[in-house]
């Protein structure tokens, strides 16, 4: 029997969940008053949860190291959130969304967490428009959905392309009511550097001020870790510049098991790398790939000429380009999940046919929607004798009326007017399916202490599908966590407040305050970044995209290396005890130096193909599948779930099988 | 009173009531050059008129006191708000002189106005008040108003300061006339651009319209 | 692209700390490529001061995708600098040319104290928004459906539009009053426009405008300033509504 105990009610798929409420104990409402809880992020999951515990009656204190709980990068979701309302008649049901997440998932995630996420989608969208989020409407005066990731219903809810915006300003205003009641005390610019343990529960946190530097201790009874994904491991990612892993490392060095930290989702159609000065990438939205075609010359002269300005990419005839999704997968072309799209970008880029000066761009075309959709309009307006020129107008109108605000964002930032010359995207780390393990309650390893959104591991598999962070984030923290956590509390109302001045309060500060003392007394000579970028480059070429054992060793390897030297070379300049975003980042790399080896074990433990995780040594062999991913369900069918044993390379694997009763396993193909 | 936006009503309120009295003092003064004999009556009745002399004038004074305080008031609340000023500022590049300069168009409009009193106002007061004469008749018998009104513009000084006055007010009211509808809520995407056009229009041609009156006067009496 | 890039003169506020006097100190960057966001060119700079052996320059930042509000700066004498709907984060360098001086300093306002350099405390914006920036319901999930209640598109567009504010707070640093008007009456558009927000809209309104006005803002003199300088585009017609809403609360409202 493992250790690993998933707590996964008894009885039909469908009953779980409400069984479960039904079953778990309850605290008296006059009781919660009496009982703390620490929320470490403000995203959707902390947000919400933090709210919804304050309305509850316990006494919560948030915590985020932005200067506002409104700017967590849930903020920048763009696309929308799933929920099956079935407001378009279209078939949906909890089934149908549960059915997709899962097999999107490849069959990594663990069903009826899943299930009970299908479940509760529905809630969402009706708390939110409670909430005053204005999501889009028709002219009915009803919500809108679209049709998003690939999946055969219309199920998302948007908000034009600020869906997380208007989502997180929600789930904000919620927190506000309870902050101005005083039912939440808000700590921004404070980062969790620490998890305070009191016999084998979670009792606290130790925090920084980010204004002065100040080591903070604070108790509580239970503690929720909301602090998001681990992306920026990759240095470069769409994650925003402060996204950190720190918050989830800290509990997992104390005692949380770490899952699958090797399922990265590597989104295909970002904005590419202009140069090496490059802090960050660009998400554009998955919808471009509606009705833009992908392509690469098929020639090497013209990738020359491209790049070396001679020639354009309008210029290249239609029958030296190549449309490598059209060509590999005819059914689903240009709409082949993320996984597929961007290793087949990559593949492309590797071979040397990338089209801008990094060699690592591939072109996303609307021309020939342009012209479609040009020669439509024509029709419809009664034009039918209409010039080119006037088709491309009428074309160029439609596109901009359904993608406006991108091809403008595009437009600002790569200074092309992606109307006239195909649009150069390459794809980007975006998002990481990995995360803390959590039983079906959502606690960690570690009695009291629990992990929601995205820093938790448990719904989307190898693969996350379009619109549905949003929904995880949200149903943890509204749906999930505030009645769950209420069956550890229970036990929890004659506890009292927690004293902070125990000796296990005393030792973890000591430590929080020897690390950064550690770290400002290097004094060497490279900055923090430096080994940021060496990280994020072994990674992104060893770890990313397209994995084998080699390469998985020599990142091991590569990787310690660099923890190595920064560890003798980093130089901090200025003051431990003030606004020091150089030691701030600094802290969080060093996390990022152990927390990438860890992830390039699992990537090497984990030879098989599923999802965002691609080994090249296990392909299909032959027939129609040949050279694409092979799952292995006999031999990893499982959760790998990390044991900290004092070294990220040393780390302890424990396996929770997987059980798959209410869905049939089979191969994905888009051939 | 209490909070910024009562503030900023009272402001629009006040302001949009001297709107309404500066039009009508344009249209009674316009008379001057079509009909000085009409210009004279209507002089007359403003003048004697208990209502408007008891109490629309002390409103009227009132509310230009009132503008007067708040503007200075605001504006001191204003500047003390950014306490370290940028080192390096474009405000041209995002708004229009006039709507930053509120505060000194408008002390410059309040000096002419203390000109204004000085040249009728005050000798008004006197007359009627002080010594009594409530006629309005001159010596010879014809009402004194019209008479009265072109002697001041024989000055060229005095003509060429009430030009420039107007000119402030002007500036002043291209600003003020939109941003009072703004202040008391009113805004409409098919309205405010007419309200806007219309302020533009007012703002243009009652201060033209002051300074033609002047310099007719000025030029009538070469 | 030219080859070796710009070089460019920064005048950059430093200020050690909220207590201390802060002055502009002068700095060179070269081979700065157009192509860079005005933030990675602060990225190149604070490098070099790192390697030089002193203090990098404290700015805030964090999505640089223009969407958490987190990045300010006053540059050249402009609010997120001299391009037009975007924060400083989507600012590029191809606005700038070879060998220009650029000023860059903190959004200036009483109400957001500098913290060090280019960093200020907005939680002046939070605190508004605790005293009223919420729908009064709990997240029960037992609240009714979500089409129950049909909203006029145009009133749901409307409602978007204002809550797409950033908090950013350039509209502060913008007003030559830094009045805080425009912020808060996204929030007080967004929920007076929704059926979900009118049933609190009266105290709502009430609320938040004393809280604007308690944190030491200044008054609105409808310069406009904020709204061209609004990365989102927040519409002056917010301050409108606010101020009618403002007025027919406080005539009657009861106590």
């Amino acid at each position: 029997m493992s250790v690993l105990d998933a707590k996964i009610p008894e009885g039909p798929i469908k009953d779980k969940w409400t069984n479960h409420k039904n079953n778990i104990n309850v605290v008296n409402p006059a009781n919660k008053r009496l009982i703390d809880v620490i929320v470490v992020g403000t995203g959707l999951a902390g947000g919400s949860a933090s709210a919804s515990l304050a309305e509850m009656g316990y006494s919560v204190k948030s915590f985020c190291f932005q200067d506002s709980p409104r700017r967590a990068h849930s903020i920048a979701a763009q696309g929308g959130i799933n929920a099956a309302k079935n407001y378009q008649n279209d078939g949906d049901s909890v089934y149908r969304l549960f059915y997709d997440t899962v097999k999107g998932g490849d069959y990594r995630g663990r069903e009826a967490n899943v299930y009970r996420l299908a479940e509760v989608s529905a809630n969402i969208i009706d708390q939110c428009v409670a909430q005053g989020v204005p999501f889009a409407r028709e002219y009915g005066g009803l919500l809108d959905n679209r049709s998003f990731g690939g999946v055969l219903v219309s199920r998302t809810f948007y908000a034009k392309g600020q869906t997380g915006q208007q989502l997180l300003l929600g789930a904000y205003s919620a927190m506000n009511r309870q902050i101005g009641k005083g039912k939440i005390k808000m700590y921004h610019r404070h980062e969790m550097l620490d998890l305070v343990i009191v016999d084998g529960k979670a009792r606290g946190i130790i925090a920084r001020n980010l204004i002065t530097g100040e080591i903070e201790r604070h108790s509580a009874h239970a503690v929720v870790i909301a602090s998001g994904g681990y992306g920026n491991v990759f240095f470069l990612s769409t994650n925003a510049m402060g996204s950190n892993g720190t918050a989830a490392w800290k509990i997992h060095k104390k005692g949380a098991f770490f899952a699958n930290p090797c399922y990265t989702q590597i989104h295909p159609t970002c904005i590419p790398r202009s140069g090496d000065y490059q802090s960050k990438l660009t998400l554009m939205s998955e919808s471009l790939r509606n009705d833009g075609r992908i392509w690469v010359p098929k020639n090497m002269e013209d990738v020359e000429a491209i790049r070396s300005g001679k020639l354009k990419p309008t210029q290249i005839a239609e029958e030296n380009r190549d449309y490598y999704l059209e060509r590999r997968y005819p059914a689903f072309g240009n709409l082949v999940p993320r996984d597929v799209a961007s290793r087949a970008a990559k593949e492309r880029c590797d071979a040397g046919y990338g089209v801008n000066q990094t060699g690592e761009a591939v072109y996303l075309d609307f021309s020939s929607a342009i012209q479609r959709y040009g020669k439509e309009a024509a029709l419809v307006q009664g034009e039918k004798n209409a010039s080119a020129e006037r088709i491309t107008e009428l074309g160029e109108e439609v596109i901009k009326s359904k993608y406006g605000n991108l091809f403008q964002m595009y437009e600002k930032i790569v200074d092309d007017n992606p109307y006239k010359t195909p649009m150069m995207i390459y794809p980007a780390v975006h998002y990481t399916m990995g995360g803390i393990w959590v039983d079906y309650n959502l606690m960690t390893t570690i009695p009291g202490c629990y992990a929601a959104g995205e820093a938790n591991f448990s719904d989307h598999g190898a693969n996350r599908l379009g619109a549905s962070a949003l929904m995880q984030g949200l149903a943890d923290g509204y749906f999930v966590l505030p009645y769950t956590i209420g069956d550890y509390l229970a036990d929890e109302i004659r506890t009292g407040p927690i004293a902070t001045d125990s000796p296990e309060f005393d030792q973890a500060e000591k430590d929080v305050n020897d690390l950064i003392d550690k770290l400002m007394g290097i004094q060497g000579t490279k900055s923090v970044d430096y080994f940021h970028k060496e990280l994020g480059k072994v990674m992104w070429n060893n770890v990313g995209m397209s994995r084998n054992a080699a390469g998985l060793t020599e990142a091991q390897e590569k990787i310690r290396k660099i923890r190595e030297e920064f560890w003798k070379g980093v130089r901090i300049p200025g003051d431990r005890n003030e606004l020091n975003p150089e030691l701030e980042k600094a802290i969080r790399v060093a996390d990022f130096l152990e927390l990438g080896e860890l992830f390039a074990k699992d990537a090497l433990d984990r030879n098989e193909s599923c999802g965002g995780h691609f080994r090249e040594e296990s392909v299909e062999e032959s027939g129609e599948q040949k050279g694409e991913a092979k799952r292995d369900d006999v031999n990893y069918k499982y959760v790998a779930a990390w044991e900290w044993t004092g070294d990220p390379g040393q780390a302890k694997l424990h396996k929770e099988e997987l059980e798959f009763n209410d869905i049939e396993l089979k191969q994905r193909s888009y051939k | 009173m209490k909070t910024s936006i009562a503030r900023k009503v009272l402001m629009a309120l006040s302001g949009l009531f001297l709107l309404l009295f500066l039009l009508q003092h344009f249209l009674i003064n316009f008379l001057s050059v079509i009909s000085p004999d009409s210009f004279n009556e209507v002089s007359h009745f403003m003048g004697t008129n208990p209502l408007i002399q008891f109490l629309m004038q002390p409103i009227l004074i009132f509310g230009v006191v009132f503008h007067l305080g708040m503007g200075i008031y605001l504006e001191r609340l204003n500047k003390k708000a950014r306490n370290v000023k940028y080192a390096m500022n474009k405000p041209g590049t995002n708004s229009s002189w006039m709507s930053r300069n509120m505060i000194y168009t408008g002390l410059m409009v309040m000096a002419f106005l203390g000109l204004h009193f000085y040249d009728f106002w005050i000798p008004e007061i006197t007359v009627k008040y002080v010594e009594g004469d409530m006629s309005g008749l001159l010596a010879s018998g014809e009402f004194r108003y019209f008479h009265e009104l072109q002697e001041k513009f024989h000055d060229p000084i005095r003509t060429g300061l009430y030009v420039v006055s107007f000119v402030f007010l002007m500036l002043h009211l291209l600003h003020g006339f939109q941003s009072a509808f703004q202040s008391v809520g009113f805004s409409h995407r098919k309205y405010t651009p007419i309200i806007k056009k219309l302020g533009n229009l007012y703002a243009i041609v009652i201060p033209l319209g002051f300074v033609f009156i002047a310099i007719f006067h000025y030029v009538s009496h070469l | 692209m030219s080859g070796k890039g710009m070089n460019l003169t920064l005048k950059i506020w430093r200020q050690k700390n909220a207590q201390s006097k802060g002055k502009m100190e002068t700095y060179n960057v070269s081979g700065i490529s157009e192509h860079m966001s005005f933030l990675e060119m602060l990225d190149v700079l604070n490098e070099q001061l790192i390697n030089e052996g002193t203090e990098p320059v404290a700015f805030d930042h964090d999505c640089r995708e223009g969407i958490c509000g987190m990045c300010s700066l006053y540059i050249n004498g402009e609010a997120h600098g001299p391009d037009r709907g975007v924060t400083t984060c989507q600012l590029h360098m191809r606005m700038f040319n070879d060998g220009d001086t650029i000023y860059i300093e903190p959004f200036r306002a009483k109400a957001f104290p500098v913290v060090k350099d280019l960093v200020v405390d907005r939680s002046a914006f939070d605190r508004i928004q605790h005293a009223g920036g919420f729908v009064s319901i709990n997240t029960s999930g037992n609240t009714q459906d979500a089409n129950a209640i049909p909203i006029p598109k145009a009133d749901a567009d409307k409602a978007f539009d204002a809550a797409t504010c950033i908090g950013c707070g350039a509209c502060v640093a913008s007003c030559k009053n830094a009045s805080a008007m425009l912020y808060v009456s996204a929030k007080v558009s967004q929920f007076a426009l929704l059926p979900q927000g009118k049933i609190e809209a009266k105290e709502r309104v009430l609320n938040m405008v004393e809280q604007m006005d308690e944190e030491g803002f200044g008054n609105c003199t409808n310069t406009g300033a904020c709204e061209v300088e609004c990365p989102k585009g927040i519409s002056l017609e917010n301050i409108a509504r606010m101020n009618r809403e403002y007025l027919s609360a406080s005539i009657t409202k009861e106590s």
